[in-house]
């Protein structure tokens, strides 16, 4: 018999959380963010570098996956050209629901500087973005921020409805 | 945004001409001037009809016809030891001269010396490939067909390079429109989603520096972020940046400064 005793009604003792669903079903899926390794280009460094040691993805459950059925955050980092642009939809398909895009660097966003025949002006022409993240190219933290950012908007989300086909424009 | 000024044609019809402006020219001395390359020279006009001859920055140009070029670079390499074939490429000249010049940059290592070969082929001819005597001109001559559209006889693998192999138009042609013309800035609506697709998606946004204060469907300033599509003309709410929810996150604890402990010791 244990001497000690746990007192469950006093200091929040008792071992049981009262909470709904989809609060437990986002908090998982927000805490645990795997991201496909997609550098495209210059952002690609960036990225890479928020997910090693020193600014470590991991610590916010955002871990990069080679394969998009493993997979449920694109990260779209560096310059889509318009030869890319029919496989980074069709990575895009083959990943599975719920899934979400960041839009990483102004290439991503508009083209960038690329104002050129060869460049997808904008990913958002090929796929649906959740979150377009400025700078050319952002720092590890600006990325790191665009993931907190992304975890807010899936927690405020309802989990449990079907996802809402996200418009393309 | 400005109107669009089609720019075809721009060798014809410059659209800014600078009444003061001389072309700065590369001074060309005689060949004459140079033991070594007076001797190449000779070997190659003992064998090929030369064109026009003469040195410029210290590299000889030596411009022959086009029917000659395999002939010639055969001869540079075999006989003269131009053993390197560095660059390979055209330019068009086709609005001036209806011509594109095709070009072989030579370096002779033992020489250490380097001769430029130049031919001009109108748009309909073709040029017969030097891939049989330099490796380096496998990809050269494909890049050429992929920008210009510069046909290569007897090319192993007479494909286009860098644009996608259903690409229509060739990109460095002096007629070809920077921001691409109808078929290239529809290319990738047209591939994945079909033309019926134009209509939904829209035209790109070819002017990086046009922002609509008021577009909340595209944008959202960093601290005063609103629903999409929200009506902001009368001004939007303060929402303070945040990393993360001011109540915190269900079942994980936010960083306590009160009940943090700082380690002064740092031996303990």
């Amino acid at each position: 018999m244990a001497q000690h005793q746990v007192n469950y009604l006093k200091d929040g003792g008792l071992p049981v959380a009262l909470t709904t669903i989809d609060k437990v079903v986002n908090w998982g899926r927000s805490n645990s963010l795997w991201a496909l390794t997609y550098g495209l280009a210059c952002c690609g460094i960036e990225m890479m570098a928020s997910g090693a040691s020193r600014y470590d993805f991991d610590r916010f459950g955002t871990i990069f996956r080679a394969s998009p059925r493993q997979a449920e955050l694109m990260i779209v980092a560096g310059t889509l050209t318009k030869k890319h642009a029919e496989f980074i939809r069709r990575l895009y398909d083959q990943m599975t629901e719920p899934k979400w895009v960041i839009s990483m660097g102004s290439c991503a966003n508009t083209g960038g500087m690329f104002n050129t025949y060869a460049t997808v002006q904008g990913v958002d022409r090929v796929i649906p973005v959740d979150l377009y993240l400025p700078g050319c190219a952002p720092r590890p933290e600006t990325l790191q921020y665009a993931v907190l950012l992304l975890q807010q908007k899936i927690r405020r989300e309802s989990a449990s409805r079907a996802q809402k086909p996200k418009r393309l424009m | 945004m400005r109107a669009y000024t089609p720019k075809d044609n721009v060798q014809k019809k410059p659209y800014y001409t600078d009444r003061y402006w001389v072309a700065p020219q590369v001074a060309k001395t005689d060949v004459s001037e140079d033991a070594v390359f007076a001797a190449d020279l000779e070997a190659i006009r003992a064998k090929f009809e030369v064109l026009d001859a003469y040195i410029q920055v210290k590299q000889m140009v030596v411009v022959i016809n086009a029917a000659d070029n395999f002939g010639v670079i055969e001869l540079m390499k075999n006989e003269l030891e131009y053993n390197q074939l560095s660059e390979l490429s055209a330019i068009d000249w086709l609005a001036k001269e209806g011509k594109f010049e095709i070009f072989y940059q030579m370096l002779s290592m033992s020489k250490r010396k380097r001769i430029r070969v130049k031919c001009k082929i109108s748009e309909k001819e073709s040029i017969q490939s030097v891939e049989k005597l330099f490796r380096s001109a496998d990809w050269s001559e494909r890049e050429m067909y992929d920008m210009f559209g510069v046909v290569v006889n007897n090319h192993p693998f007479m494909k286009r390079i860098l644009m996608p192999d259903d690409w229509e138009g060739f990109p460095l042609r002096k007629t070809y429109p920077l921001q691409g013309d109808e078929f290239a800035q529809w290319y990738e609506v047209d591939k994945i989603f079909g033309k019926e697709a134009r209509d939904i998606i829209g035209p790109e946004n070819r002017d990086p520096a046009r922002v609509d204060r008021y577009d909340t469907e595209r944008f959202a300033r960093l601290g005063h972020e609103v629903p999409r599509g929200t009506d902001i003309s009368q001004g939007e709410p303060v929402t303070p940046l945040c990393y993360q929810e001011s109540d915190g996150v269900f079942l994980i604890e936010k960083f306590d400064a009160e009940k943090s402990v700082v380690i002064s010791d740092r031996d303990r």
